[in-house]
């Protein structure tokens, strides 16, 4: 932001001496990348993460892309899509950059997503995936470098067939990705959904699931699964060893335990975590040069795990340097940056890596459990492989 | 009251304001600076609702802490008729100005039975009931919110989409909307209100219903903040429920009062500062110390108290003062 | 209906409500005796948490922690009312929403800057964290039963003090006629400053119970104080009774409608249709039978005798 404001500065000077333009500076002019992600509120605890992924990367390639420096202008959404978009605007207005990057929630996403490609800009979802933009809605400048959001519930969905889960009873909160998450487990699971519940999400978010997990108990069935990102995640586990659910049923979840929540509940004791499964594109443990390079690297300068937040952001400014080093760093013909976008020509941390028609990965997913790791910090293992080059359903509808 | 005088301080600052707002596209295109007509524009459309809601507040004495549900139904009025492809302008507008307005209507009619922490409580919770409302309403993107892909459409030829054209229209409304509550406190109506505030009693006696009196007043606030609700839709192109909290009714009513209750020029000036403050001081903290920026609503909030504890009417109040020095 | 989960949802709908009541006893009697809106009496319920969450993880005890944090809640409390709250206490009704609103934004970010945006998980002793057997289907979280005890025994002492002792006779002549204790010749300023101060305390306890079971984090008493404020309305501003009545009606209505609209909806519409609607009515339930009161009984249902 103090960038911000100095640009603006210089921006009055520039406007009012315009014989000093840059038009020879050009190609020495930094590549100016926007990051917006979450910083306050209590969802910063992820939106840090993300940074420290996306400041690891920067670090890898030297600050660098196609010879030029990178300029890195950060700004928080305040987990609110109203002030998401108002940083978008920000970016492609006053500091004309060339990409835009991060998103963590999908309706910041689509708050955003007008601002950004009525101005041309290139858009990197580096996590939130809206089915939205995935089919009717794709764009030729948009790319999610994670997923379209019911793509890991449908892997759940698969992988409870896959273990035998017989019942499960679910639990989601109430809102748009709630809905979908539900959904889509619902769509691949062939087993007998016993009941379900949503809950409170947004201003007054309810973190007191005692009387849906007393129905849960109550419905006899083999599984609970649940989705609870940031927060309301390290709420629900505690409450589920509270109700004594951990001995009788058998925990699954999406999005609710990652490299930021297991240290948390580690320290906290909650050992209903540990043994629990979910289904993600990526663990820690995957065996790749990349991987390797970033988790540990990650690992030495931050003592956790780095979360799929952190490694989608890694992921994202790698995507971004190879294109622009496949343009020599000439980033005036949008149609040569986006071809080279869509090769996405760039050693990802999930191993292999391509974009499917609507700009969307195609891609594996697993099945990981929540184990000890051989200094005893909880972390995830793949346990099996649940698809293979999945892509999202939504495709089809891209007439792209 | 000083109507002859115009050469104070107040109402030279208050005329250089305007003209400023103006001119404020030719500057911004001049200095390049597309975003800065973009906090303008801003400015222009919660000023039209800061007007709307001083007139109960100010002049009546009515604190409603729900005025930010109008604006989110009046933006909800534009973005659920583009969902279905409805893009004509004047209907969005006509449905921002009805819709409002009756829900001004029943919940006034049951809120002004009330007075005092009751009433504000009582708007804050009908406020919280259109919250919830339209958080439910997964059709329309629920808590995620809706995307308002194009804007209104009005005659062919005039593009809302161009900002320049957008300011002009939220610019031409406001000078309306001022000019309109000009009219209405000048008024027998104003003056019944107002006297209502002071001393109902005496209203009473003298034949007044004040309860019917206070209900129009409620109705054409929250018609005039839905309309504002209308341009919020095509300003920001994207609604959601988060609009209508009760922490945005508290900065709307924080606007009021930072520029001085029941003056016409209050609202302008509170709503610039305040949004003014909340761009400035996280560059201003960031350049003091790097990463500060995340901490400004600490200085906001003892702002926020200053105001209160020390500056009596607010911004308005301020320049009375000095010109009377 | 199983008779087991609804013995489950009717406690925890108690559980809620004595929550409930701690907030809303401290907000009533600050509004009671000082005419004063405090917006900021959740954030006395957040500083109670992250202070006893902190001694909890320092101390490795909960109930020491738990000890420790109450004075330095009242402290809090004591200092804002000293530097802040005392000089608005005379002015009108807006003058301190936006003030308390103000507080509130300071209380947030000083949290922010102590304990970082993150929150806190707080651990439970093993002894609080199992399971009460009361018969073969009916199993109750032990914390849970720890927390109503906790509650049904602060209140008892309220209804000690307020109704047994000066001090109390003090606080109720304050909440009917103020003018009358300031002609009794007592020192306002101190009793004022007591009651602010317990109210936070109070307030902070409840932060302090539910942290575990949710977590600390930032602005998590500005979701409840509007529910508190509920209470309070519907119980009747400035009556103690009013409050516990009040808290224990919304603590019911609230979970009780999360349990079971979905069903009761589903005997008159179709269940894809009731599924939707009824998160969206449970949330709004209780605002809606606060207008309902409102309008019929302004007052509220035990509205303080002479005012």
């Amino acid at each position: 932001m103090k960038k911000a404001l100095k640009a603006a500065v210089y921006g009055l000077f520039l406007t009012a001496t315009p014989w000093l333009g840059t038009a020879s500076a050009a190609d020495s002019a930094p590549v100016k990348i926007g990051f917006v992600t979450t910083l306050t509120t209590p969802a910063a605890v992820i939106g840090n993460d993300m940074k420290n992924g996306f400041d690891l990367a920067l670090e890898h390639i030297g600050g660098e892309m196609g010879g030029r420096k990178v300029d890195v202008f950060v700004e928080d959404d305040g987990f609110k899509p109203e002030t998401g978009k108002q940083a978008a605007d920000k970016l492609v207005t006053q500091e004309k950059v060339d990409f835009v990057t991060g998103f963590i929630w999908s309706h910041v996403l689509l708050a955003s997503v007008k601002s950004v490609l009525d101005s041309d800009t290139f858009l990197i979802s580096a996590n939130a995936g809206p089915t939205q933009l995935a089919g009717k809605g794709c764009n030729k400048d948009f790319f999610s470098i994670s997923w379209a959001n019911d793509q890991i519930p449908m892997a759940m969905g698969e992988a409870l067939n896959q273990e035998g889960i017989k019942s499960v009873y679910i639990m989601a909160p109430n809102y748009a990705s709630g809905k979908d998450m539900m959904a889509a487990v619902e769509m691949t699971y062939k087993g007998e959904i016993k009941g379900r519940d949503m809950t409170k999400w947004g201003a007054d978010t309810q973190l007191d699931f005692s009387a849906e997990l007393s129905k849960a108990k109550a419905s006899g069935a083999d599984a609970l699964w649940a989705f609870y990102p940031g927060k309301a995640g390290g709420a629900f586990v505690s409450q589920f060893m509270q109700a004594g659910l951990a001995d009788t049923m058998k925990l699954y979840t999406v999005y609710t335990l990652d490299g930021i929540s297991l240290p948390k509940m580690q320290e906290a004791g909650l050992t209903a975590a540990l043994g629990s499964r979910g289904t993600q594109n990526w663990s820690p443990d995957m065996d790749n040069a990349a991987n390797q390079k970033f988790v540990s690297d990650f690992l030495a300068k931050h003592g956790t795990y780095p979360s799929f937040y952190a490694q989608q952001a890694y992921d994202a400014v790698m995507l971004i340097k190879s294109a622009v080093d496949a343009v020599g760093g000439d980033l005036s013909d949008k149609d040569a940056v986006r071809a080279a976008l869509v090769k996405a020509d760039f050693a990802s941390t999930r191993g292999k890596f391509k974009f499917g028609n609507n700009h969307f990965p195609i891609q594996d997913f697993y099945l990981r459990e929540v184990v000890a790791d051989s200094e005893g910090r909880w972390t995830t293992k793949i346990v099996s492989k649940i698809f293979t080059d999945h892509q999202d359903p939504h495709a089809v509808d891209c007439k792209m | 009251m000083r109507t002859s005088n115009f050469l104070t301080p107040k109402w030279l600052f208050s005329v250089a304001l305007l003209l400023l707002l103006a001119v404020t596209p030719i500057l911004s295109d001049i200095f390049d600076q597309a975003f800065y007509l973009s906090i303008a524009t801003r400015i222009l459309i919660l000023t039209i609702a800061a007007i709307s809601l001083n007139f109960i507040l100010g002049y009546g004495g009515m604190i409603s802490l729900g005025h930010a549900a109008f604006i989110g139904i009046g933006a909800y009025c534009v973005g659920i008729p583009i969902y279905h492809d409805y893009s004509s302008g004047w209907l969005h507008i006509f449905l921002a100005i009805t819709v409002s307005a009756l829900f001004a209507l029943i919940t006034g009619a049951i809120s002004l039975r009330t007075k005092g922490v009751h009433f504000i409580m009582i708007t804050m919770a009908f406020a919280q009931m259109a919250f919830f409302l339209f958080l439910s309403m997964d059709e329309y993107g629920g808590d995620d919110g809706l995307t308002i892909w194009y804007d209104s459409e009005f005659f062919s030829g005039i593009d809302i989409d161009n900002p320049t054209t957008f300011y002009y229209i939220c610019f031409v409304s406001l000078i309306l909307v001022m000019y309109l509550y000009h009219r209405l406190v000048a008024s027998r109506f104003g003056r019944v209100i107002r006297g209502a505030k002071s001393n109902e009693k005496r209203m009473q006696a003298l034949g007044y219903s004040t309860y019917n009196y206070r209900l129009v007043a409620y109705v054409i606030s929250g018609a005039v903040c839905g309309y504002a609700g209308a341009l919020m839709g095509n300003y920001t192109n994207f609604i959601s429920p988060d609009m209508m909290g009760w922490t945005r009714s508290g900065e709307l009513i924080f606007m009021v009062v930072l520029g001085g209750t029941a003056t016409a020029f209050g609202p302008v000036f509170g709503v610039l500062s305040f949004l003014v403050l909340e761009e400035m001081l996280p560059n201003v903290m960031d350049m003091i110390h790097d990463g500060a920026g995340f901490y400004w609503h600490l200085p906001f909030g003892l702002i926020l108290l200053f105001v209160v504890l020390f500056v009596r009417g607010g911004i308005s109040g301020f320049l009375d003062r000095l010109g009377k020095r | 209906m199983d008779s087991a989960l609804l013995i489950t949802q009717l406690l925890n709908g108690l559980q809620l409500g004595i929550l409930l009541f701690l907030l809303a006893a401290g907000l009533t009697l600050i509004f009671g005796i000082m005419d004063f809106i405090n917006l900021a009496h959740g954030s006395f319920y957040m500083v109670g948490a992250y202070i006893c969450g902190t001694l909890v993880v320092l101390l490795d005890s909960f109930v020491l922690g738990v000890l420790l944090a109450i004075p330095l809640t009242m402290a809090v409390g004591y200092v804002t009312e000293v530097l802040i709250a005392r000089s608005l206490y005379l002015r009108d009704h807006l003058d301190h929403v936006l003030a308390t609103f103000g507080i509130i934004l300071i209380f947030d970010t000083v949290t922010h800057l102590i304990w970082g945006a993150e929150g806190m998980v707080i651990p439970l002793p093993d002894w609080l964290n199992g399971q009460i057997t009361v018969s073969e289907t009916i199993q109750l979280p032990s914390y849970r039963i720890a927390i109503i005890s906790v509650g049904l025994l602060v209140a008892a002492g309220m209804y000690y003090v307020v109704s047994k002792t000066r001090l109390g006779m003090l606080i109720r002549a304050g909440a009917s006629n103020r003018t009358m204790v300031q002609a009794l010749g007592v020192d306002i300023k101190v009793l004022f400053s007591l009651v602010f101060a317990a109210g936070a305390a109070i307030a902070g306890v409840a932060g302090m119970m539910i942290s575990p079971i949710t977590g600390a984090s930032i602005g998590m008493g500005n979701d409840i104080i509007i529910v508190a404020f509920v209470v309070i309305i519907i119980g009747g501003i400035g009556s103690i009774k009013g409050a516990f009545v009040g808290a224990l009606i919304v603590g019911m209505i609230d979970t009780l409608g999360r349990s079971y609209l979905d069903q009761l909806l589903k005997l008159f519409m179709n269940t894809e249709t009731a599924e939707t609607a009824a998160p969206a009515i449970s949330a709004m339930l209780i605002y809606i039978l606060m207008a309902i009161i409102l309008a019929v009984r302004p007052q509220g249902l035990f509205p303080p005798k002479v005012r």
